[in-house]
């Protein structure tokens, strides 16, 4: 999602769109993450290792940026939630997806961060990001103040100023908008997920039934034993195989639909959090303007200072918002058509091969045991 | 295996024939001898009682006149009593065999005693039954009659015959044909042997009675005609006290084939009713007689008797030896007594019992001996399904009533199609039928499932949402496997409860089912289990086969069981699939409604399509996972638990057979002590208990080995068919499974291009 990399304006030494996060290595209830990204000069890569507080840091320094011009109108990649090793269920439904499995899934968010950062045309100039990706030591440890910015601030206001009345018409329209897609893709990424929590409880089941058709199998001479006993094995490993199909398709689902839901979802989050921030500003605007008119003639000057210099900035942000929206809306639609894409195809490919197998299964029960009368 | 239907009696079978034709022309070719003794025991008692017992003298009087009143009276009604009698023959053939081959036990043991003493009994009996009928003249005429008829049927058959042996043959055979009541009777007539008028029929019974005493030819024919009386009375006897587990059984059988063989019987059955009802009575009667006359009486006399109980033991061991479903004749016989004990008053219903039951059984043996013969060609040509759960009636009395539709080419039935209604009680009453019926001989009865208030509850209630549906789908299945496991049987197939089941149009309502719930159930299960281990305990196996089995048998169980609760779980997981995917298909479909982007808009529309086809698969992958293997495997526990009830059986025979040789053990002591404190009467009578009690340890030896073998040998046809089922039954699902897999590549190929569509 928003991958255009600006010709030749890359302020970093590495290909953006090219970082990876290869592995998550847990030590004790710490997990770090192995980050690779190619280097421009291709002459080799950058190998760091992350904890989930680096890149907090990183997502803290980008979000004060208060240099960079309407800043506050680009939509942050959204930064995962924390990963918990062993995580609870409440996490595991914050996670979504991403708790499934050996953190994969999650990686793979991450490195969509990174990589959303890196070829950011704005975010990507920030000397944090390079030292993020470059560095062998990890940054600073100044602990930034937890960044309450985007969460707590946000619940406080969010309902005071959600329905404040835009004065563009457009942005009344996205925030519209937008509302009804994070409500809509959040549920569809929770729906989802409980489709593929699912489908591992029926893979786990096939695997216990499996197991436990191997302790049926009776030693004895006996040739109807001995048919019975063949059947049993061959039941398992039909069983054995169905696990392993169900495993596949909700590993499909997980690392296609499911990523791209989350990603949507995760992306709405952003979206709206942007929408707020310059919805905010707005506020701020209007509070500015009223304040100017009603200043006494003393403040006036003043006040009027402060209302150009926050409109000034609004105007920054709205300008930002405006492309960050237009581009988001493209590249949104891009990733969900890949992930629908990519989905489809390894369903069908998994879908082939469980019934190439259980048609060699049938084939091999048929010719197994006592003949059919 | 289909061989002649109940309903019409079966032809004499030619094996038994020729049995009887060997032991009787054999070992003690003179029955005609016996039988001539024989007579005279009838008129004898009078002598042998005044001597011996006075307090038994008087009925024996009164006894006399009826059958002397029946003699004098010309033959009124003799086709009638043939007709009413052939339909025991069988019963009585059998019993003529043991009688014989009793005779040859006792004849050595028998020879000591003087004739008259051995005749005793046999006046006692008649006496009786004559006692019993007095008070309702018009039977005791009626029985009169009939013994008449008999008596003259007979002796025309004799008369035809010159040559002895023959004479034996045919005697067998129709004293076979009389009921058992009437052999004495007819042993009287078959005495005069030349087709003499009455008055010569009663003179050798004058001469005899004069001659017996001193005769010493008499001993031995005495005995002999002494212990074919002892074999109506014994099995009767020998039944309460030994084969108490069968006679429930019986009771079922008996009350079921009556109805169903009464109109075959007809009118001449009414006939000879009383007189066999007569019969059954009396020897119980004189049993507990003579025991008492045993007691009191001195000497001899109490020897004697001593040794007729000896003999019944032993004539009830060489019953079953012959045949597994002699346990069953006894039974009914048994039954008979208590009924007619029960209503003297009305005869005639359980007459017509008598005779309808004897029928059924002779043919019973009849198939199962050529089955045995054929044993594992197993093929028949029957399919039952049950089709159409019904609901009948509103409220807590509402029943589910199912079609139970049988296809068959075999000429047993009456025709090729036959539809009834059976409600689900009727299914339970014929388990408890069969069970009953099979169970003691080893046989694995395919149990039905299990009542279950809670899911017959809610359908009762009427509501109509998908666990009900479900449950009725369920059981609806599980009834149809369990008739086709029924009727898959070679030896159920043969049972008339079962060809009624699947014919009648009405079966009278199975009223002990109702107590039969699922915690019942499972309760009688775990109690058999517990009798099982608790027996294993005290039984060292000598058979390392059936060691091995049992324990297989509970590993099974248990590997079963785990493969039930996991098999279950992924029917739980599977449905939460396809809800879950259900709903994955309404958020879909919101998500695209939301959609501003048309191609996706309509790709999530599309998604959601899919999705909910998926829905359609998941459900039914839940339900061919829990048809294929869930209830599979279900039945197979309950099948389980009837083959942990086959070795159950089988110990229990064990367990009789073992007491029989401790009481032989104990009896010995008693022997050796009283030859050590010299008490020569005592010593008689332990005498003959040893002897009723080896016949007793080698009978109860035979009938554990009988029923080890049918244990076995269903054993290996019940894991035969566990292989045969389970194969089916994996195809069956791989050969689903695959269709949904095909199903869902088409579902997959169809969207793909939607999803490329997108732009």
């Amino acid at each position: 999602m928003m991958e255009e990399v600006k010709e030749g304006a890359s302020a970093l030494s590495v290909h953006g769109h090219n970082v990876k996060v290869t592995e998550a290595l847990k030590d004790g209830d710490a997990l770090t993450f192995l980050i690779v990204s190619e280097k421009l000069s291709g002459t080799g890569e950058y190998h760091v290792h992350r904890t989930y507080e680096d890149l907090e840091w990183l997502q803290h320094n980008l979000f004060s940026q208060e240099d960079v011009p309407g800043i506050q109108g680009v939509i942050f990649p959204p930064l995962p939630a924390r990963p918990q090793v062993n995580p609870p269920a409440k996490a595991v439904k914050q996670l979504g997806v991403l708790a499934l499995g050996e953190w994969q899934p999650y990686c793979r968010a991450l490195e969509t961060f990174l990589q959303q950062v890196a070829s950011h045309g704005t975010l990507c100039k920030n000397k944090a990001v390079e030292t993020f990706l470059t560095d062998a030591d990890p940054p600073g440890k100044q602990r930034a103040r937890r960044n309450l910015f985007n969460r707590l601030s946000q619940a406080v206001e969010e309902l005071r100023k959600e329905g404040h009345k835009d004065v563009d018409e457009f942005f009344h329209a996205e925030r519209g908008r937008n509302a009804v897609a994070t409500g809509g893709a959040k549920n569809a990424a929770e729906r989802f997920l409980d489709v593929v929590l699912t489908q591992q409880k029926i893979a786990v089941a096939c695997g216990h039934f499996s197991a436990a058709l191997h302790l049926c199998v009776e030693p004895g001479e006996d040739p109807d034993k001995q048919a019975f006993s063949k059947l049993c094995v061959k039941l398992s490993e039909v069983f054995e195989s169905m696990k392993k199909n169900m495993m596949n398709v909700a590993e499909n689902n997980v690392n296609t639909l499911g990523l791209g839901l989350d990603l949507e979802s995760r992306y709405q989050e952003a979206e709206r959090e942007m929408l707020f921030r310059r919805t905010c500003k707005m506020v701020e605007v209007e509070n500015a303007r009223r304040n100017a008119e009603r200043a006494k003639p003393v403040k006036k000057a003043a006040m009027e200072e402060v209302k150009r210099a926050t409109e000034d900035e609004f105007g920054h942000i709205s300008k930002v918002a405006k492309d960050e929206v237009a581009r988001f809306q493209g590249s949104r639609v891009q990733m969900l058509q890949r992930a629908l894409v990519r989905w489809c195809e390894q369903q069908l490919l998994t879908a082939r091969q469980s019934a190439e197998q259980l048609s060699q299964h049938l084939q091999a029960v048929r010719a197994l045991g006592p003949r059919p009368a | 295996m289909a061989t002649s239907s109940e309903r019409s009696p079966p032809p004499f079978p030619d094996s038994e024939d020729q049995d009887l034709l060997e032991d009787v022309g054999g070992p003690e070719s003179d029955a005609d001898d016996g039988e001539d003794l024989f007579l005279s025991a009838s008129s004898p008692p009078v002598t042998s009682m005044d001597t011996a017992l006075p307090p038994a003298s008087k009925p024996s009087d009164v006894l006399m006149e009826p059958p002397i009143d029946s003699i004098s009276n010309p033959l009124i009604k003799p086709v009638t009593s043939q007709t009413e009698n052939k339909p025991t023959s069988e019963v009585v053939s059998e019993t003529f065999d043991d009688f014989f081959d009793l005779t040859n036990n006792i004849t050595e043991a028998a020879a000591k005693d003087t004739a008259d003493i051995s005749l005793d009994e046999p006046s006692d009996r008649f006496v009786d039954i004559l006692g019993s009928e007095t008070p309702a003249t018009q039977e005791e005429v009626m029985a009169a009659d009939v013994s008449v008829a008999a008596a003259t049927d007979k002796r025309d058959v004799t008369n035809s015959v010159t040559d002895p042996p023959a004479v034996g043959k045919k005697e067998v055979k129709e004293a076979s044909t009389a009921p058992v009541i009437n052999l004495s009777v007819d042993s009287s007539a078959s005495k005069t042997q030349q087709p003499v008028a009455v008055d010569k029929v009663a003179e050798p019974l004058v001469d005899f009675l004069s001659d017996t005493p001193p005769a010493v030819d008499a001993p031995k024919p005495s005995s002999a005609a002494v212990d074919l009386f002892e074999d109506d009375g014994s099995d009767l006897f020998a039944d309460p006290r030994l084969i108490k587990s069968s006679k429930k059984p019986q009771k079922s059988l008996f009350g079921e084939t009556d109805e169903d063989l009464f109109g075959a019987a007809g009118d001449g059955v009414s006939v000879a009713g009383p007189l066999e009802v007569s019969n059954p009575t009396e020897p119980a009667d004189i049993f507990t007689e003579q025991g008492t006359a045993a007691v009191s009486s001195v000497g001899n006399a109490s020897t004697v008797n001593s040794k007729t109980n000896g003999t019944c033991s032993e004539e009830e061991a060489d019953i079953f030896s012959e045949a597994t479903v002699e346990l069953s004749l006894d039974s009914p016989q048994n039954e008979r007594k208590t009924e007619v004990k029960a209503k003297p008053s009305a005869p005639t219903p359980s007459l017509s019992a008598t005779t309808s039951h004897a029928k059924p059984q002779s043919s019973a043996i009849e198939e199962l001996e050529q089955e045995e013969e054929e044993e594992e060609e197993d093929k028949f040509d029957i399919y039952v399904s049950v089709k159409d759960p019904e609901k009948i009636g509103d409220g807590m009395n509402a029943y589910m009533a199912y079609n139970v539709l049988t296809q068959t080419t075999l000429p047993m039935f009456r025709n090729k199609t036959l539809s009834v209604k059976r409600r689900f009680s009727d299914f339970l009453g014929l388990y408890e039928k069969l069970s009953e019926k099979h169970g003691p001989n080893g046989f694995i009865v395919p149990p039905p499932p299990e009542k279950s208030i809670l899911g017959m509850t809610k359908v009762k209630v009427g509501k109509e949402d998908s666990s009900s549906v479900d449950f009725v789908e369920r059981r609806r299945g599980a009834l149809e496997r369990y008739l086709q496991r029924v009727v898959n049987h070679p030896s159920l197939l043969q049972d008339p409860d079962v060809r009624e089941f699947l014919e009648r149009d009405e079966l009278p309502r199975a009223v002990s089912t109702q107590a039969l719930s699922g915690a019942g159930f499972l309760k009688m299960i775990n109690r058999a289990t517990d009798a099982v281990s608790k027996m294993t305990i005290k039984m060292n196996e000598s058979d390392v086969w059936f060691e091995e089995k049992l324990q297989e048998v509970e590993s099974a169980d248990q590997q079963f069981r785990k493969l039930h609760t996991l098999v279950e779980t992924l029917v739980i997981h599977r449905k939460e699939l396809s809800f879950n995917t259900a709903s994955f298909a309404k958020s879909a479909a919101m998500l695209g409604s939301a959609e501003d982007n048309t191609a996706l808009s309509r790709a999530l529309s599309q998604l959601a399509e899919v999705e909910d086809k998926m829905e359609q698969l998941h459900q039914g992958q839940a339900e061919n996972d829990t048809f294929c293997f869930s209830e599979l495997i279900a039945d197979y526990i309950r099948l389980l638990g009837a083959v942990r009830g086959s070795f159950d059986h089988r110990i229990k025979a064990w367990q009789r057979w073992q007491d029989a040789q401790t009481m032989l053990q104990k009896k010995r002591e008693t022997e050796a002590k009283l030859l050590w404190a010299n008490k020569p009467d005592k010593l008689q009578l332990a005498k003959e208990e040893i002897a009723e009690w080896e016949a007793k340890v080698t009978q109860y030896e035979r009938d554990f080995e009988r029923v080890s073998a049918t244990v076995r040998r269903e054993v290996v046809r019940f894991e035969k068919e566990k292989a045969k089922n389970f194969k089916r039954q994996i195809i069956k699902y791989l050969e689903s499974l695959l269709q949904s897999q095909q199903q869902v590549i088409k579902y997959w190929e169809a969207f793909l291009p939607e999803a490329k569509a997108i732009a």
